[in-house]
């Protein structure tokens, strides 16, 4: 026992000693004083898709559609440009995990990698994202063909924040520019409705559960009616639950006196929690809390789910004659209500971001801007799935009017939500934290935990981790 | 004469350098050793260091912020939440394994061909990696489409929901676990039983002893070096089970088996809190260290016993 107190006491002398000489090197060594914000770029005088001949880039995409569009079309891009490309692909459940411990290398690799807009808010204070103005506004940088203004402003902002927790989006550096985004919404089996003689879609959420549970069962054993995500995950909270909170009237933070208040445990927010439950309870799937974007989009596909509550663009993924069984059955509409106000809806954007440490930025940014532009983009929403597109001119093309006409409902859906249709959380830097944890207690209430209680938990345990948030 | 020569021996072995080479012997013997140690200790020191600091990769720089992590975390319901999660699935995971193992073992050892043929058969889950064989099970207890599932439903079992219901949760991943890792334990118990004497058993047979008294009182005290190895392993293994949770149900539902791994994990990868997370495994590793060396401790008692000392 002696040789094990003394060996404490040896690594406690050895921590305290690297503690004490270090604390100068972090404010010395490591010091953020804003000045990353300037980079020292070469100049050019013209726009050449060929001047990185030769190079080799790194490529860190999240297995989804988007990314897979990329990966069919890395050949052309690489006999383009003459830049070699080397991608990995990984499933979104660990993919944000395996992408924060790479840039937190800050080796360079990878160059470009696929990211939401809510990655921003922790990724950007972290100094591993570059600022991409600089490139987008160097006409000897950016193709004359790439029109910047063609993206949703929206949209484009989503990936533009000024760093400080609790500002919204819009404001400061762009950091990402977009691959496609996602609103969440309804989306239903007309099949299913048929079989129980309704004509139309449930509108609020009441109605919504009823006919969930009426469905139970109705494509043969295993079918059920509402597909939600449910694992212990941020992405459990921020499609349908996120999009049912904002358009309850709950909101999720305020900045008071500089600093985050929690509102977790609000009125609202507690009533629409306990309506999900039950919308889960009544008509979800029974092993919910297992559930991911693919097994609730597969289930759509397969005929299990009869409505899911989620990613818009699924009705174009899954209408696809000979991609799904359900190709052709699924019709989309709005969020259900739980109230008389407009409706909105929480929005996701899938975007590609630069790592800060890379050392090869201009032959990253030609891969953005070529994998971001008119063309892949016009290609990626007709015969891929880049779905809903970002650009204005590919969203007016006849041939995606002509691919979403047929889709019952989804053009009257998009005209309903555009103008409601943002980012609902207040950025700030903890948000994976905070809706990691969230996603746990709704959990623990879908499993029978009062749902006044367990908020009143969640809030004051948030509220503990939103002071971690380091001011600027 | 031979008194001169044995004096002058003596004196060149007394001021006659040792060769260099053997001079250095005993450091090119220890040195990978060494190196090893450093190796291991490196790491382990940063991770102390890093607990006493606010480390996040969310922020480009930390400072020393002394016990504060630690503090946080003894006074966190869900440390204490962690810590009963963990020990009882690393206890009851063992026992299992530990029980099941040497029934299994006992079953194998006899000289037949379906002993032979099911040796063989036995190592096929230790080879599959914990992660795959979730994902396995994981389609097995599927509610759709799961065998396991059906077989319940045609008992009339309609609710049970394995990994998804937090009644459940423990129970669903200590069966992946007892899956995985109870040839483990089989397969070293059978290797005690098969190098056992025979002639204590001969006698005890000629006597008249019962198969449980011949069990209790001979095979169990030979074989207790070799459980005990086994128990060490599956007790160290299982306080630090990672994968099969998290591929599971990372930790859920709510906090139902949120370990002190997967706390820290979540705390580092998910949350970025390099500091906040290192306290978890820090405390992890005081366990780990503690109940080993007390295994181990019995263990030198029982081999002394088993061999008669």
């Amino acid at each position: 026992m002696k040789k094990i107190i003394s060996g404490f006491i040896s690594v406690l002398a050895f921590m305290l000693l690297f503690a004490c000489s270090n604390e100068s090197a972090t404010e010395n060594g490591n010091d953020n004083d804003g000045s990353s914000n300037t980079i020292d770029l070469e100049q050019f005088d013209e726009f050449d898709w060929k001047r990185f001949d030769g190079e080799e880039i790194e490529i860190m995409l999240n297995q989804h559609p988007y990314a897979e569009a990329i990966i069919e079309r890395i050949p052309e891009f690489e006999e383009k440009t003459g830049i070699t490309v080397n991608h990995s692909l990984t499933p979104e459940e660990n993919y944000f995990d395996k992408l924060t411990t790479s840039l937190n290398a800050q080796n360079g690799n990878p160059d470009v990698f696929m990211t939401g807009a809510y990655q921003v808010w922790e990724y950007a204070t972290a100094d591993y994202m570059q600022e991409l103005d600089v490139f987008v506004e160097d006409e000897n940088r950016t193709s004359p063909d790439y029109d910047v203004d063609d993206f949703y402003e929206g949209i484009l902002d989503a990936g533009r924040w000024d760093g400080v927790p609790g500002h919204t989006v819009g404001e400061g550096n762009l950091y990402t520019v977009p691959l496609a985004y996602e609103f969440n919404l309804l989306h239903y089996n007309k099949r299913a409705l048929e079989s129980i003689g309704l004509e139309e879609p449930p509108e609020t959420m009441e109605e919504l559960i009823e006919v969930g549970a009426q469905l139970d069962g109705w494509n043969g054993e295993g079918s059920y009616g509402v597909g939600t995500r449910g694992t212990r995950s941020w992405a459990t909270i921020h499609p349908g639950y996120m999009t049912s909170f904002d358009n309850h009237g709950a909101v999720d933070f305020t900045v008071e006196d500089g600093s985050l208040v929690s509102h977790l445990n609000s009125t609202e927010a507690i009533e629409i929690t306990e309506k999900f439950a039950e919308l889960v309870n009544e008509a979800g799937p029974s092993d919910w809390s297992s559930y991911t974007w693919y097994q609730v989009s597969n289930d759509l596909a397969q005929g299990k789910a009869a409505f899911t509550y989620d990613a818009s663009n699924w009705a174009i993924f899954h209408n696809v004659p000979g991609e799904a069984p359900e190709a052709g059955n699924i019709g989309v509409t709005t969020p259900p209500r739980t109230k008389d106000d407009d409706l909105g809806t929480n929005m996701w954007v899938w975007s590609i971001a630069m790592n800060k440490s890379s050392e090869k930025k201009d032959a990253a940014w030609l891969f953005m801007q070529y994998f971001t532009g008119k063309e892949h983009m016009q290609w990626g929403a007709i015969e891929a799935n880049v779905v809903d597109p970002v650009r204005e001119s590919v969203f007016e093309s006849d041939e995606y009017q002509e691919r979403i006409g047929d889709i019952e409902g989804y053009v009257e859906t998009f005209n309903e939500l555009i103008d409601g249709s943002t980012i609902k959380f207040t950025p700030q830097p903890e948000f994976f934290n905070t809706t990691t944890e969230w996603a746990a207690a709704l959990q623990d209430i879908v499993n029978g935990a009062d749902a006044e209680e367990r908020m009143n938990e969640l809030n004051k345990d948030i509220q503990e981790r939103v002071s971690r948030v380091r001011a600027e | 004469m031979a008194t001169e020569a044995y004096e002058k021996l003596e004196e060149e072995q007394l001021t006659n350098k040792v060769p260099l080479k053997i001079k250095m012997r005993p450091f090119i013997i220890l040195g990978p050793a060494f190196l090893l140690t450093v190796g291991i200790l490196i790491p382990f020191a940063m991770a102390i260091y890093f607990s006493v600091t606010n480390y996040s990769f969310k922020y480009p720089d930390y400072v020393f912020v002394g016990l504060e992590n630690w503090i946080s975390m003894f006074t966190s319901a869900d440390f204490w939440q962690s810590v009963g999660v963990t020990l009882t699935y690393a206890g009851v995971a063992t026992l299992i394994e530990t029980l099941l193992g040497i029934g299994i073992a006992i079953l194998l050892n006899r000289e037949n061909f379906l002993s032979r043929s099911l040796r063989i058969v036995l190592i096929f889950p230790l080879v599959i990696a914990p992660v795959i064989a979730t994902i396995i099970w994981q389609l097995m207890t599927n509610n759709s489409v799961g065998i396991y599932s059906d077989w319940l439903r045609q008992l009339g079992i309609t609710n049970f929901n394995w990994g998804a219901d937090p009644s459940t949760a423990l129970f669903t991943v200590l069966i992946i676990d007892a899956w995985v890792f109870t040839p483990f334990v089989t397969i070293l118990v059978l290797a005690g039983l098969r190098s056992l004497p025979k002639a204590p058993f001969e006698s005890a047979m000629i006597d008249g002893g019962s198969a449980w008294f011949t069990f209790k009182n001979l095979t169990l005290p030979m074989i207790m070096p070799m459980l005990i190895i086994a128990i060490l392993f599956r007790l160290m293994l299982s306080l630090q089970m990672f994968d099969i949770i998290f591929a599971l149900t990372r930790g859920g539902p709510g906090d139902t088996l949120m370990t002190l791994p997967l706390t820290a994990y979540t705390e580092a990868f998910t949350y970025k809190e390099l500091g906040v997370s290192l306290p978890f495994m820090l405390i992890l590793w005081v366990f780990v260290y503690f109940l080993s060396h007390f295994i181990v401790k019995y263990w030198t008692y029982t081999q002394n016993k088993a061999s008669g000392k």
